[in-house]
């Protein structure tokens, strides 16, 4: 473009003004290609993480295991709290990891979401039985009260009964040293 | 011999798993797909939910949707309405446990105002631009028009 420095053309704007239009597409361009690549998350994490747990009591998942309740989670010491279903796929893929975090003295309590006994009894037959208590939410009442917007997802929560820290979707293997330290932060000893 | 055999058990349990699909085999939450018994109080419900987004599938209306947990979250507005709740109380309530986004009705935030800024800005410029052209000022020299 040097070189070319005479006056500008009647009318015809400055000079570089015509490579307006195509920068312009080059920037949509990008920020489609862009939402192509790197499709945003759709997640919607929970607003209820740093507030303490609603009041809840609900009922027992099966008679394998005690009913569920609020003032169960301010016992001093922090639990995870996992939002499953017997009809998610999903759940059954995180059932070894939570396995294991139960083996290494994690305590679990889970809520199954639109349940029934005979379905969750099968369903902890067949993939392990992590829970220390499960509680039957089978309106999603307790689900919404926590901010939870579908299954699995796990929750930490500190010994007073406060929501420390939200996992969205199943536990993989990679997941856990990250659940850990969640917990280590929420007053799990060392 | 072992494939077929795989195959048949797959479809099997495919079949037994038709519930899965339905997100549980319970019967729906009582307000789920039931109308309030005071029309006024529905048309209220009816309102607020058309503003509600639905969690599983994220551009439909808890109205709109036909997922279980629309349907649960419809029985929690009916309810909280039936009780004598005001509906934007409920709106706060859920965006206490969702974020802004769970709403549909535009809110003029810290963060939102650009959107409705960004308007007004744009008019005030084409005005200018156009007082420019009408007014028919000649360009000093060596400015361009």
């Amino acid at each position: 473009m040097s070189g070319q420095s005479q006056e500008p053309r009647r009318g015809g704007g400055k000079r570089w003004a015509i490579w307006l239009p195509l920068v312009l597409f080059g920037g949509f361009f990008a920020l489609v290609l862009n939402g192509l690549i790197r499709p945003a998350e759709n997640e919607v994490e929970s607003a209820m993480v740093g507030k303490a747990l609603p009041e809840f009591a609900l009922p027992a998942g099966f008679e394998g295991t005690p009913a569920l309740r609020t003032a169960d989670f301010r016992a001093g010491e922090p639990r995870l709290l996992n939002i499953f279903a017997s009809w998610c796929v999903p759940c059954a893929a995180e059932a070894p990891q939570l396995e294991a975090l139960a083996e290494a003295g994690v305590p679990i309590d889970g809520i199954a979401i639109r349940d029934r006994e005979e379905d969750i009894a099968r369903f902890l037959a067949q993939y392990g039985n992590p829970y220390a208590r499960i509680g039957r939410d089978d309106i999603s009442e307790v689900q919404v009260g926590i901010g939870s917007s579908g299954v699995p997802e796990t929750f930490v929560v500190d010994g007073e009964g406060v929501i420390r820290y939200q996992h969205i979707g199943p536990i993989m293997e990679g997941d856990i040293p990250n659940i850990l330290a969640r917990l280590r932060e929420a007053g799990r000893p060392l | 011999m072992k494939y077929p055999a795989a195959l048949a058990a797959f479809v099997m349990a495919a079949s037994f798993a038709a519930p899965l699909l339905a997100q549980g085999s319970l019967p729906p939450a009582p307000y789920a797909y039931r109308q309030l018994e005071d029309p006024a109080q529905e048309a209220e419900a009816q309102a607020l939910m058309e503003t509600l987004r639905c969690l599983t599938c994220q551009s439909q209306s808890i109205a709109d949707s036909d997922a279980s947990m629309a349907g649960d979250m419809r029985n929690q507005v009916r309810q909280r309405i039936k009780a004598g709740e005001n509906p934007e109380d409920i709106r706060a309530w859920l965006i206490e446990r969702y974020g802004e986004y769970i709403s549909y009705k535009p809110e003029l935030t810290t963060l939102t105002w650009p959107l409705f800024a960004a308007p007004a800005v744009l008019v005030l410029l084409a005005l200018l631009l156009l007082r420019r052209r009408f007014t028919g000022r000649v360009p000093a020299e060596g400015e361009d028009t």
